[in-house]
């Protein structure tokens, strides 16, 4: 790794962009956001770009001839292709919905049971009985429901990569479970939950081997790693602008274009038609087909800021610098024996998610006592249910980063951590004092 | 931290009345999606009409110290009382527990439940000590006791 951490100097300069930071919760405690991975902060460049597009351009892109609506078209078309570009994409194969789960749900909606009659090449998406769909056990639900809801509609078998005691995808019996038999493979690029990043080269080789077509949800890897959907040869790949310093209201779906040519509209009406008639109508090409409806045109551009915003911090940095605070995170949860990681202990292949579990307590606790100093994470299963039940917890708390967290925030987080078990240790020895 | 009143710690470590036991006229199972938390409720009813009585609630419950708590105490203070009063309860604890922190609790009627007066403050966590009494309503309905309860919806209560 060459890139470096942000200097306390620098990461004060990043925060100042940032209002809501300066703000107190609870009794004048100030926030110490560690929750990121749920939703990001958003930087005053990205409020001014939605606000100056509605100052100065608003209107419906795609529709109608006047001025505004030309110059927000171009605003539009130009942000698609600068987000495009962010991840090695042409703009022509960026697909803008409203965040990561409706673009998932796009591509697995995309599949039934049957070719689509006015579309050639849908026959790619027909599935049925003996079809197989692969996922993985550590799974956000967004990438785990709209295939079990696909496996109902066709007949198709919904089969999972278990996950290691450590955390990571368990491969050892990956021949049995990903054969010919498999039509997709879909997987998260970096664990929601434990922080993972997985083995996404070695899962294309072998999908594409026997065909199958891979979905990687990369929700929390766009944000936070250097993406390049040529270099990871997956087939689709989805994200939200939210997560990555964007409005919320916007998500990414990108596909391989003989793909995404391929697939039947997910949702239908205005601007994704190319000719109406009562009877039956005809599809615009992608994007356009699966953009349908007045588009959220002011969260484009925002998130095309955003992008901005994160190209001039540098990917590699904002990288380098989670990880030097998960370094210490970890560390410092180690040094608490009343404390279990779930997940990757080490920095090996690992993003600055970090979920753990405090002995004999509830993460709902847990979260409770830190923020009653401010301390801003999230408990619960993290919408991965069948991963928390894998490692037999009810919830987890979870810390996650961003490029404005600094060392302090992660020993504030520490700090309250050792009040926990003041407060929910054992009454009788509590009470020897 | 004010929340974490000493009877909450207290019933939630030492759960009084756990435990699923026979007979019971109905069984419910509940759970929280947001957190994970659940429990499995079985209600007891003995008689009928104005002389109906709570004579057992057994459960097993996964949780949160406020919904572990919350469930404890219910046990506590419907078991062996009049069915009439078991909702009387429920009605006054709801009422503390959605009232924003403006309602104390009346120790006369919820008893320990007054301990969990300061989750009216927190509405993440309104329903973590609402678990338990929207599954003892739930079980008092498929038990078929006709008895006029409201808010047996989850969802009515919460802010
Ligand atoms: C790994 C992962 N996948 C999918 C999602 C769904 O994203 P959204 O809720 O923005 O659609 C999230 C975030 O919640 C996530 O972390």
């Amino acid at each position: 790794m060459t890139a470096s951490p942000f200097s306390p100097e620098e990461v004060a300069r990043i925060r100042a962009d940032f209002p809501i930071l300066a703000r107190t919760v609870r009794d004048g405690a100030p926030l110490v956001y560690l929750d990121s991975g749920a939703t990001s902060h958003k930087p005053v460049q990205v409020l001014d770009a939605e606000r100056d597009f509605y100052e100065r351009l608003n209107s419906a892109p795609h529709r109608g001839a006047h001025a505004l609506s030309e110059e927000a078209t171009a605003a539009y078309e130009g942000a698609r292709e600068r987000i495009a570009g962010f991840i090695g994409a042409a703009a022509q194969d960026v697909v803008f919905t409203k965040n990561a789960t409706e673009a998932l749900n796009l591509v697995a909606y995309a599949f039934s049971g049957s070719p689509h009659p006015g579309i050639p090449g849908s026959e790619r998406f027909a599935l049925g009985a003996g079809d197989e769909v692969l996922v993985t056990e550590m799974e956000h639900h967004a990438n785990l429901v709209p295939w079990q809801e696909l496996c109902r509609r066709t007949g198709a078998t919904l089969r999972w990569i278990p996950v290691t005691d450590e955390g990571r995808l368990d491969l050892s019996d990956l021949d049995s479970l990903l054969t010919e038999r498999t039509k997709v493979v879909a997987v998260v690029h970096a664990s929601n939950v434990l922080g993972t990043l997985n083995p996404v080269d070695e899962l294309v080789e072998r999908a594409h081997a026997v065909d199958a077509l891979v979905v990687l949800d990369a929700c929390q890897s766009v944000p936070h790693l250097g993406v390049d959907v040529e270099a990871l040869g997956v087939d689709f790949l989805a994200f939200s602008g939210h997560k990555m310093f964007g409005p919320s209201g916007i998500g990414v779906l990108w596909g391989r274009r003989e793909l995404l040519e391929a697939m039947p509209p997910f949702l239908t009406g205005g601007s994704m038609i190319e000719t109406v008639r009562m009877e039956a109508s005809t599809y615009a090409p992608p994007p356009q087909r699966f953009e349908a409806g007045v588009p959220m045109t002011a969260q484009a551009i925002g998130l095309a800021a955003a992008v901005d915003y994160i190209d001039a911090l540098g990917i590699e940095r904002i990288h380098a610098h989670e990880l030097a605070l998960t370094e210490r995170l970890l560390a410092g949860l180690a040094a608490r024996p009343w404390v279990t990681v779930v997940g990757p202990t080490d920095l090996e292949s690992r993003g600055g998610t970090v979920a753990f579990v405090v002995d004999d307590v509830h993460a709902h606790d847990v979260g409770q006592v830190l923020d009653g100093s401010g301390v801003a994470v999230r408990v619960g299963h993290h919408c991965a249910w069948p991963l928390h039940r894998r490692f037999k917890v009810a919830a987890t708390t979870r810390a996650s980063f961003a490029a404005y967290n600094t060392v302090g925030e992660v020993d504030a987080l520490l700090d309250a951590l050792d009040t926990v078990p003041e407060i929910f240790g054992d009454p009788r020895l509590r009470g020897a004092s | 931290m004010d929340l974490y009143q000493e009877l909450i710690l207290e019933h939630s470590k030492r759960p009084q009345h756990a435990g699923l036991r026979e007979p019971f006229e109905a069984e419910v199972h509940h759970v929280n999606p947001t957190c994970g938390d659940e429990v499995t409720l079985r209600l007891h009813i003995v008689g009928e009409g104005p002389t109906a009585v709570v004579e057992d609630v057994s459960y097993d419950a996964l949780g949160c110290s406020i919904s572990m708590a919350s469930v404890s105490i219910l046990a506590e203070e419907t078991i062996g009382h009049p069915l009439s009063e078991a909702l009387t309860t429920f009605e006054a604890m709801k009422a503390m527990l959605t009232s924003k922190g403006e309602d104390p609790g009346d120790e006369e009627v919820i008893g320990d439940g007054v301990a969990l007066a300061g989750v009216a403050r927190y509405p993440a966590r309104v329903k973590c000590a609402l678990l338990g009494w929207m599954a003892f309503t739930d079980a008092l309905h498929q038990s078929g006791h006709r008895v006029a309860v409201t808010g047996t919806d989850p969802e009515e209560g919460t802010p």
